[in-house]
């Protein structure tokens, strides 16, 4: 294992006073907690957006606290859910008295612990929503579905949503609208290596590929040859439009770097995808490129399409 | 049986020594299906289970479950720190203001737990997790005349049978078929914790001995 920390047990510590010392004007960090919240929570009058689940997946979610964006982002350990004490502190922290919607990952763990913090906060008199996200199409049933890069559109909706004044109720609604028209799914070229454990979480061997795989490395579903750029994009764009209509539709579009993989990759895939989705008549009204939801060090990208509506493109923009 | 406060304490305490040494094995089964995590935050969480309940005095075997309870719950995090968490505060209830427990009680305990563990992971008997070694223990404890060592080789078995279980709950779900064949990690820290009562009971023997 080759990486820049210091103590394994520290690693989330020093990464929150790296990030909010780089940010200090925008973001603070909770005393005694692994909860980020913006420097002027809580806002009164504006609901409260809470995401985080384990760490290891940055940007997301302590970098997507801000304006328009989440009110606090709650860090778990390294791929590992934060707990629902922590959880419940970040909601009293952003709570501006009309509520905190809580954006969760769809995984054992982070449900569990999420909605046991919304049990305490609601005790305590906090109206509280949830939305769980699950875009990830490499899962069969959609219950099980896996909550992966297309959750970052649900924070830039509701949080733009959520700044212009709109209810709990309202902004709960358009969370869930977003996340039931967003679909996404991965491949990966090489594992990511969480730090306590010091070793791959899956192998591959040097010419191969595996379609599907989640953010912890989870298994995808087929593992095979290594297929240029071109060949893999039409392969996950024809995974997703089973799941999606997406003609004479407008889309905003992700490519999500894996941690490990350049930019430089990502707009070869862009140019292929976004060639498909044209060929289909998809109008792409808003495009993504860059490492929005990473897995530690895993080489690969995902695709996210979210099929936009008035509403949806209102707010994403 | 006899299960003291002390007992209770020296319960929680084997258990983290036994998730301490077997905190690689753990994690290993748990990489195979599920993220790899899972002896880590065991370990982790129990640690600091040690560090809360160690020099504490205690009356009632309730008090000690509910602080390490509150601990795991704080602690440990990912799906073992509601489930554990929430079975340690479901028994807890039971045990309150109990010092010493009976077998009848110790059941009891077991089965509020068991309930906890289902209500908050959505999950039943043959799904390959922990409930499938907490069941069957709790069978052989409704049956009265508990003997740890009894219990611990009921949770070893049962422990042992989830390798031909296919998953139906947690990320291992995720696998279908294809986790047929790998032992449930938290089937199997289940199986570490019955057999750290065993412990605890021999130690508490030579205590009052």
């Amino acid at each position: 294992m080759k990486k820049l920390i210091n103590q394994t047990d520290d690693i989330l510590d020093e990464m929150l006073e790296g990030m909010v010392a780089a940010h200090p004007n925008e973001i603070k960090r909770l005393a005694e907690t692994n909860v980020i919240v913006r420097s002027n929570a809580p806002i009164k009058g504006k609901v409260g957006l809470v995401s985080g689940g384990g760490s290891g997946h940055e940007p997301a979610h302590a970098g997507y606290v801000g304006h328009k964006l989440l009110d606090a982002a709650v860090c778990g350990e390294v791929f590992t859910s934060p707990t629902p004490d922590q959880v419940y502190e970040a909601i009293k922290a952003v709570d501006g008295g009309v509520g905190v919607l809580l954006i969760v990952k769809n995984y054992s763990g982070d449900v569990m612990n999420f909605d046991m913090a919304a049990d305490m906060a609601k005790d305590e008199g906090i109206k509280v929503e949830q939305v769980i996200i699950r875009d990830d199409v490499a899962i069969a049933n959609p219950e099980d579905r896996r909550g992966v890069a297309g959750t970052i559109f649900v924070h830039k909706i509701a949080g733009a949503a959520a700044e212009s004044g709109k209810s709990l109720k309202d902004i709960a609604e358009l969370a869930q609208k977003t996340a039931d028209n967003v679909f996404s799914m991965g491949v990966s070229l090489s594992p990511s290596i969480v730090p306590a454990s010091g070793k791959p979480g899956f192998e591959l061997k040097e010419d191969e590929m595996e379609i599907g795989t989640g953010i912890h490395g989870e298994q995808g579903i087929e593992r095979k040859t290594l297929k240029p750029a071109d060949e893999i994009a039409e392969e996950l764009v024809q995974n997703l439009l089973k799941h999606m209509d997406i003609k004479n539709s407008r889309i905003a579009l992700m490519i999500n770097g894996q941690g490990s993989t350049p930019l430089m990759e990502l707009y070869i895939m862009n140019r292929k995808v976004s060639e498909l989705l044209n060929e289909k008549q998809a109008e792409i009204k808003k495009t993504f490129v860059g490492e929005y939801m990473t897995s530690i060090e895993m080489a690969g990208c995902s695709v996210s399409i979210l099929k936009l509506d008035d509403e949806l493109e209102y707010f994403l923009h | 049986m006899n299960l003291t406060t002390e007992t209770a304490k020296q319960w929680l305490l084997a258990a983290g020594r036994d998730m301490q040494e077997n905190k690689g094995y753990l994690s290993e089964l748990d990489q195979a299906i599920g993220d790899g995590d899972h002896g880590h935050n065991m370990a982790r969480g129990f640690a600091e289970v040690e560090k809360k309940i160690a020099s504490k005095t205690y009356d009632d075997v309730g008090g000690v479950v509910k602080d390490a309870s509150m601990t795991i719950i704080s602690k440990v995090g990912g799906a073992a720190g509601p489930l554990y968490g929430t079975a340690f505060l479901k028994a807890s209830g039971v045990w309150k203001g109990k010092a010493e427990v009976s077998d009848e009680e110790f059941a009891e305990g077991l089965k509020a737990a068991i309930d906890g563990i289902a209500q908050r992971g959505k999950s039943e008997q043959g799904q390959k997790t922990m409930l499938d070694v907490w069941i069957p223990v709790l069978q052989e404890a409704e049956k009265g005349n508990i003997e740890a060592e009894q219990l611990a080789q009921t949770a070893k078995e049962a422990m042992e049978k989830t390798e031909g279980i296919e998953a139906k709950k947690g990320r291992a779900a995720y696998l279908g078929e294809r986790s047929i064949g790998h032992l449930d990690p938290g089937a199997y820290s289940s199986y570490l914790l019955f057999e750290a009562l065993v412990e605890a009971i021999e130690a508490g023997g030579e205590a009052n001995g």
